[in-house]
């Protein structure tokens, strides 16, 4: 025993343990992430069940997917108000997805196990995915168009499930003019509106040439108000093309209810599907989700603009964090004479990457949006005054926050580089007639670029996580415009954007529906992961390249 | 002479000798290269070097021996003024270059580092191909043009008796070459430059012998063109490539003489001591 003692196996077994527990709790972690984010697309079975609480109640036939079940008391179940028999210990009760949240209001309901019936899984059951007011579950009861039923039954789904995939491309197209087309009309005539301010306040110009411009600016006005209303007729005609065709859908409580196509998304029977017309279901509901526009509060639809944003954050922070950083680490390394100064500045540097996100924020609210934004404002944009143009949240604001916040990061690392650059090399250089500088340039920086790259990583893994700071200096819940479009000149640094860390929040924290929100953030959760995990390896990638380029003892 | 020098080679081929000047020179400001007057050399309070005076003899090997922490290094350091790098450095006296103090304020150091080249203990090629390490010096002067620096590298690399082995790989890392093979690649390199004082800090202390032959040969061949000042701890060695030797002890110039003198007849005592091996 002494003797296992001094040959160090304890310590052995302790370390490979404490490895152990943090691979189990990363893979536990990833896992739960992707289970319960991936899990959610999957097409669930809609059970169908009579409901009564005790013995002379009505019965009510519920329809709807079990989202979840749990093992209570029935004592506490009996003290929420719900009618238990007499005779039971424990319950089982089942969250049921009714859907339909505008016909019933609630669209998830606890039922107790006890007092249903046996599930039963018509094959009929459909699930409608709307536009608005969240899915419809139901059963087909007739086709129409123009108001005229037009086929019931088996037959009305057969042409129902035609006519969708026709109107779906119309569909599709009212909501590109919508979004972008209508969007950048309405983004030009915003200019034009600036544009004519301007000239208001320009005192130079004589009433003859502002006048003369005014006209111009008029007759470019007319253009685009022209296209606009052009725009809008296209998008009425689709309209009421698509609005043409209606189906009628019978609810759990025998209501009927009548959905035009134009606000179908999509439509599923999920009891009558093979196995791999479910994979086909899930690939397109997940590829939706990737690169669709929320819905409802975010609670629907896709984190495409969160997705979009969340990149173009990390990208402007890293072209902005990584020259500032390197030049930084090289003069403190290289330049500067290395003393008491030096020292404080390096441990100031390091200790500022320990202060909290939330600082950095509230610094770049004051300092970037309030103070720099509003000097630009008064500077250049005095025309669009008092609406805020850079001196309000916006995605560059975001990013210098958080280049701010991840410069120590590269410091450090790019320092720890050049100090580990053998001397006998810069020596070698200088032996040769180079300067200072040239041996600086030609050999330590190429040399010191994988640490270069390795803070990059750092600053990268660390940005594109960070959720505080961002809620003040420039992410919102819904950003009407992608930071980046069609309209001059194409990357708009001056808007809000969304962002994966907070629509994790604002769905999960924020959203008036806990329930459909709740496997969306698993969902955007693991695509923040994924996201992250891309990001690395790309810069990983970079980095061995550049290491295998300049290999050397020094790595 | 010949036989007492055979000892002290110590089985070494005598092919390995054969570019020994035996004429001796007389040494005067006419046949140096390099003139060190009165040099000392500081390291904040200490002093490494406690006034020497020196020529370098032109076109012919010089070896700087001595036990660790002489000075000797530092004596070939301040020849081509890399203890500038060294923040606590400080100089007082002479080291001229053809007449021309180097430690003068107007003087360009990357210009003079080009005319006094050096060569490290260790091989410290640069992260680059074997090409890019030769034509190294000469992009630092702005050569571009694609012809002048193939033939340079070749050239170059043909002196150092490298061409053979790597003109194949030119454009490949020159750390896959071996110790010996970058020992001689960094020559290349310093004569790409066309130096005029090339100077060798142990340049095979880190090498097998084979390879250290090698490089004993090369500086045969190198110092018909170049003038040559090597530090070295092998004893041998400087007996078996230098023309002239000098020997210092505690930041001193304890005698300097040409090899044959020093090693057979060393003037002082301490020099006797030192090459019998009573210490150091």
């Amino acid at each position: 025993m002494n003797n296992w003692f001094r040959n160090g196996t304890p310590w052995v077994w302790l370390n490979a343990g404490a490895v152990s527990i943090s691979l189990i709790m990363v893979a536990g972690l990833l896992g739960m992430i992707a289970v319960n984010g991936l899990g959610h697309f999957w097409p669930k079975a809609v059970a169908e069940f009579d409901y009564t609480e005790g013995e002379d109640a009505e019965v009510q036939r519920v329809l709807g997917e079990v989202s979840r079940s749990e093992t209570m008391t029935a004592a506490a179940m009996r003290e929420a108000g719900y009618v238990v028999p007499e005779d039971e210990e424990i319950v089982t009760r089942h969250l049921i997805k009714r859907g339909n949240r505008d016909a019933t209001g609630r669209d998830f309901v606890w039922y107790i196990g006890e007092n249903a019936s046996e599930f039963r899984y018509p094959e009929n059951a459909m699930v409608l995915e709307r536009l608005t007011w969240g899915d419809l579950i139901g059963y087909l009861k007739d086709y129409r168009e123009d108001g005229e039923v037009v086929a019931e039954g088996d037959e009305a789904r057969e042409r129902f499930t035609e006519r969708l995939q026709e109107t779906s491309a119309s569909v599709q197209e009212i909501g590109r003019i919508e979004r972008f087309e209508i969007g950048a009309v309405n983004y030009e005539i915003e200019q034009i509106r600036l544009q004519q301010r301007a000239l208001d306040l320009n005192p130079q110009l004589s009433d003859e040439e502002r006048a003369e411009q005014a006209a111009l600016l008029d007759e470019q006005r007319a253009e685009f108000q022209e296209r606009y209303d052009a725009l809008e007729d296209r998008r009425n005609e689709l309209r009421r093309e698509v609005r043409r065709f209606a189906i009628t859908a019978e609810l759990m409580d025998g209501r009927e209810q009548e959905v035009v196509l134009a606000d179908i998304v999509r439509a599923t029977w999920p009891n009558d599907m093979s196995v791999p017309a479910k994979a086909r279901e899930y690939v397109s509901v997940f590829w939706d989700f990737v690169s669709g526009f929320p819905r409802e509060a975010n609670t629907e639809g896709g984190i495409l603009p969160a997705i979009f944003g969340t990149v173009l954050m990390v990208i402007i922070m890293s072209i902005v964090v990584t020259p500032f950083g390197v030049l930084a680490a090289i003069y403190l390394r290289e330049y500067a004479k290395q003393g008491p100064l030096v020292r404080t500045i390096r441990i100031s540097v390091n200790n500022l990457a320990g202060v909290p996100s939330i600082v950095f924020g509230v610094f770049g609210l004051g300092f970037f949006i309030y103070f720099l934004g509003g000097a630009i404002d008064r500077t250049f944009y005095p025309e669009a005054l008092p609406a805020p143009t850079y001196g309000s949240p916006a995605i560059i604001w975001a990013s210098l926050t958080l280049a701010l916040l991840t410069l120590p990061v590269v410091i450090v690392s790019t320092e720890e580089g050049l100090s580990r650059i053998p001397s006998t090399i810069r020596q070698g250089s200088l032996a040769l007639g180079a300067t200072k500088a040239e041996t600086l340039w030609r050999i330590v920086v190429p040399l010191a670029a994988p640490a270069m790259m390795t803070g990059l990583i750092l600053a990268v893994a660390r940005a594109a996580g960070e959720v505080a700071p961002l809620m003040l200096v420039g992410v919102v819940k819904l950003a009407p415009n992608l930071p980046i479009d069609g309209s001059f000149p194409f990357l708009h640094l001056d808007r809000a954007f969304m962002h994966l860390g907070f629509h994790i929040y604002d769905v999960g924290f924020q959203s008036p529906n806990v329930e459909a929100g709740r496997p969306l953030v698993y969902a955007t959760a693991l695509i923040l992961v994924l996201l992250i995990i891309v990001l690395n390896v790309t810069a990983v990638t970079i980095r061995n390249h550049l290491r295998e380029k300049y290999k050397s003892e020094s790595d | 002479m010949k036989e007492e020098n055979k000892v002290l080679t110590h089985g070494v081929d005598p092919a390995a000798m054969r570019g020994r000047s035996s004429e001796k020179m007389v040494l005067s400001r006419e046949t140096a290269a390099m003139e060190i007057k009165a040099l000392k050399l500081f390291y904040g309070k200490d002093m490494a070097l406690k006034g020497v005076d020196l020529m370098i003899p032109k076109g012919r090997i010089t070896a700087f021996i001595g036990p660790s922490g002489c000075g000797k290094s530092s004596l070939l350091r301040c020849m081509n003024r890399m203890n500038d790098l060294i923040d606590s450095a400080r100089i007082e006296g002479e080291v001229l270059l053809h007449d021309e103090n180097i430690y003068d304020k107007g003087v360009d150091v990357a210009e003079l580092r080009r005319r006094v080249g050096m060569v490290f203990q260790k091989p410290n090629p640069f992260p680059k191909s074997i090409y890019e390490n030769v034509a190294y010096g000469l992009r630092l002067q702005g050569v571009k043009s694609r012809r002048v620096l193939d033939e340079v590298v070749e050239k170059s690399l043909r002196r150092a008796a490298l061409w053979d082995e790597v003109k194949d790989r030119l454009n490949e890392n020159a750390f896959g070459l071996s110790g010996g093979q970058q020992q001689r690649l960094v020559i290349a390199r310093a004569i790409a430059i066309e130096p005029e004082v090339l100077l060798l800090d142990e340049p095979a202390s880190a090498l097998d012998p084979l390879a250290t032959l090698k490089i004993e040969e090369l500086m045969f061949e190198l110092k018909e063109d170049y003038t040559i000042a090597i530090v070295t701890h092998n004893m041998q060695q400087a007996a078996r490539v230098s023309d002239y030797t000098a020997f210092m002890y505690m930041g001193e110039m304890v005698e300097f003489a040409d090899t044959d003198t020093l090693f057979t007849s060393p003037g002082k005592k301490q020099t006797e001591d030192y090459i019998t091996g009573r210490y150091g």
